[in-house]
């Protein structure tokens, strides 16, 4: 065998995971994914072994719900073929290699920067002289926005090249918010500031990254997680869910000028995230979600209340919605605007909702179910146009779903396990990845362990890394006018991208 | 037409009347209490993972707090935190809460500078620039103006360019490849301006304090009118410390 298999949440031993050469390496995960839609690349990453890169690629498979690891230790002075030449798939991985190791591609298509990062291999690049793709015509025009942006919102570039109204092509440079977060798991060693360090990856996401390293920190350790602190994820992630999906379907009203729809959207989302800091103090869910431990347990007193906000929340948000599609210039805008095809998703590799929008079946809950998702029997809510309206109604659908799950869930509230966890502390020389289905979609982390059991290397994927591609194919060919709402209805994570 | 005003109607009355008095619900962590209790200091100093508690005498810096609470279950007869929101101050030092201290934060009315309140007592206009920000404190910046906060209702609003706007806002801790747009911001902002830090990043660069990905050397170079912590900052947090700011109560 020239791969291994895991689980997800599994840690196995470095050793385990065979080192190939990379001409194999190279056919067996391009093969891999070889006309397998059920396969993709949920992190391909590289470290540092001595003066040489050890490259790490993970394929997800979502029927046998198993994760192949094969690993391949390469220099920078040769130059390689590329996954990406064979498999889109591969494409931001490969760049963010090229850019933080200056590992040399022979036929990857475009080697453009992907954030700029701090231990990149090239410091004379920088983000103010970004190579941006141009056209030379008389008839064309380019627009520059960002990375400051009119409203409230985190920074990022996009620069369009139009014909008169119309976007031929958008391409989005990113990087402005780029912390060092991986870096810092490795420097920061108290466990509390590591938690802390998942929940500041992108705020919109507290409950999913902290779930996934918490999942990471608790299988390195051997730690058995009681019910009751499973419960309390899944209940936060579905609430995470609610939330922030009502949210978005509040932004997308406000682009398309629907004062209405945008105010009431608007406040619903405030009686979840008050009920998040009535449950664990925080309306965004920081502080909720620690290793080993059920920081705030979900009482018999919180589930009534849950129960009474979501029975005032849901007529509310029905109503809102029945308007909101029942209303012809509402739905104009919708239908056939910023379309990504199935071809494009599957051939990209998106997750989450920017893939179940054209009818890829992507959903880690499903897929590879961790927490309390196994009992729950989860069916992810397809949709096939690729378009606004199939993401807005996905945010819609899962909604109502998530209520469903919750109202179930807080029927049976397990016992509250008191006992202070005892962590063993990290086991050494091992591999651990945990995949967690975030509202956005799939989150990845990695871990690697050195033989004292100290973190060497930490490696987070956020869904956005991959589907912000597909916001900038989706913009083809549309109006520039319709780029806002293309652009919530995706509401793709800066922060989470740029790390 | 008739299913709007329906859907108006069964809205209600969603606005908050008054935000300098309303109450959060549940167990908000806003300004902490310390008590004169003894308790191991060192223990106490070493737990928190942004250090912001120093011992003899203890005290915890709200510009460096993370707002975890691990501090006040550890140690629950020491620390606690109460549901007090109207954290912001002009004056960093005000951050700082003292074993033994029950008070509010306020902003310093000596120390103001003039221009404020005479030029932006009605109406103010603020550009807001998130530089590192995970993106925490931008949706409570939004949820300002909401139809439950409604910040707009003061004369207080966000607005799409620094040409148009009185000051600039900021959150996160500044990243090396931000810091350029922050400059370039603020140098498009009109005189006279303020500057306004939102969120334990901006104001110490919380968590993220210390890593070389940052560039915070802005702050160094202007006074900054306006510190709101909180991770996120609450929006009534938000709301009353720029109302403290730019107007008489």
């Amino acid at each position: 065998m020239n791969y291994t298999t895991i689980k997800n949440n599994q840690t196995i031993p470095v050793a385990y995971i065979p080192e190939i050469e990379y001409e194999d390496f190279f056919g067996l995960n391009t093969g891999f994914l070889f006309n397998r839609p059920e396969r993709h690349c949920v992190n391909y990453f590289g470290y540092h072994v001595g003066n040489q890169i050890k490259l790490i690629c993970c394929i997800a498979d979502d029927t046998t719900h198993q994760i192949y690891v094969s690993s391949s230790i390469v220099n920078t002075s040769e130059k390689f073929d590329s996954f990406t030449a064979r498999n889109l798939n591969f494409e931001k991985f490969e760049r963010e290699i090229h850019e933080n190791f200056g590992i040399k591609y022979k036929d990857h298509p475009w080697l453009k920067p992907v954030r700029y990062a701090k231990n990149r291999a090239d410091l004379k690049q920088t983000i103010a002289n970004y190579p941006f793709f141009s056209i030379e015509s008389d008839e064309l025009h380019e627009v520059g926005v960002g990375p400051i942006h009119a409203g409230i919102i985190e920074p990022g570039h996009f620069r369009f090249i139009c014909n008169g109204e119309q976007i031929l092509h958008l391409e989005i440079q990113l990087g402005y918010q780029h912390r060092g977060i991986e870096q810092q798991f490795l420097e920061k060693k108290k466990l509390l500031q590591r938690t802390i360090l998942a929940e500041s990856i992108t705020g919109d996401t507290v409950v999913g990254h902290t779930t996934a390293f918490s999942q990471i920190w608790e299988s390195l350790c051997g730690f058995q997680v009681s019910r009751d602190i499973e419960f309390a994820r899944t209940i936060a992630l579905e609430l995470e869910r609610i939330a922030i999906h009502t949210g978005d379907l509040s932004g997308v009203c406000t682009d398309i000028a629907y004062q209405l729809g945008n105010s009431v959207f608007g406040r619903l989302r405030t009686p979840i995230i008050n009920f998040m800091q009535e449950w664990g103090g925080n309306r965004l869910s920081k502080g909720l979600i620690r290793p080993g431990r059920n920081q705030y347990p979900f009482t018999p007193e919180l589930a009534q209340r849950l129960t009474d906000i979501l029975a005032l929340f849901e007529p509310d948000f029905d109503e809102m919605n029945y308007q909101l599609f029942h209303l012809p210039s509402a739905l104009s805008r919708f239908e056939r605007t910023g379309v990504v095809t199935y071809d494009d998703v599957l051939s990209i590799g998106t997750v989450g909702m920017a893939a179940r929008m054209s009818g890829l079946n992507r959903d880690v809950r499903s897929s590879h179910p961790f927490g309390l998702y196994p009992e729950i029997d989860h069916q992810p809510i397809i949709k096939h146009h690729g378009d606004v309206y199939s993401r807005v109604q996905i945010r819609k659908a899962e909604v109502k779903q998530s209520i469903e799950y919750i109202r179930d869930l807080i029927q049976n509230i397990p016992e509250y396990d008191e006992t202070e966890p005892k962590f063993e502390g990290p086991k050494p020389d091992s591999f651990t990845l945990s995949l967690v289905e975030g509202w956005r979609g799939e989150i990845c982390h990695c871990a690697i362990t050195n033989d004292k059991g100290e973190l060497i290397q930490y490696k987070v994927k956020d869904p956005s890394f991959h589907n912000w591609l597909a916001l900038a194919l989706a913009v083809r060919n549309n109006e520039i006018s319709d780029f806002p709402i293309c652009n919530k209805s995706f509401n793709l994570s800066y922060s989470g991208h740029d790390l | 037409m008739f299913d709007n005003v329906k859907i108006v109607y069964h809205q209600g009355k969603q606005f908050i009347p008054d935000v300098t008095t309303a109450k959060v619900p549940g167990i908000f962590r806003g300004r902490p209490v310390i008590s004169t209790e003894k308790v191991n200091e060192a223990e106490l100093v070493e737990l928190c993972p942004l250090d912001a508690i120093s011992a003899n005498p203890v005290s915890i810096d709200l510009g460096k707090c993370n707002f975890c609470g691990e501090c006040a279950k550890q140690f629950p007869n020491k620390i606690k935190f109460t549901t007090d929101y109207q954290n912001s101050t002009n004056e960093r030092d005000r951050l700082i809460i003292k074993e033994g201290e029950d008070q509010p934060i306020e902003v310093n009315q000596e120390t103001i500078r003039k221009e404020i309140r005479q030029l932006f007592g009605r109406s103010l206009k603020l550009r807001q620039v998130s530089a590192g920000g995970d993106n925490s404190c931008e949706w409570e910046l939004n949820a300002t103006n909401n139809v439950n906060f409604d910040v707009s209702r003061f004369g207080i609003d966000f607005v799409a360019s620094p040409r148009h706007a009185d000051g600039i806002v900021i959150t996160g801790p500044i990243t090396e490849n931000m810091a350029e747009a922050v400059q370039i911001c603020y140098d498009a902002t009109p005189d006279p301006k303020i500057i306004v830090l939102v969120g334990t990043d901006a104001i110490s660069g919380g968590i993220h304090s210390g890593s070389s990905a940052l560039n915070r050397s802005f702050l160094d170079k202007y006074p900054i009118d306006l510190y709101i912590p909180g991770n996120p900052a609450h929006p009534l947090t938000i709301i009353n410390g720029l109302l403290d700011l730019t107007r008489k109560r």
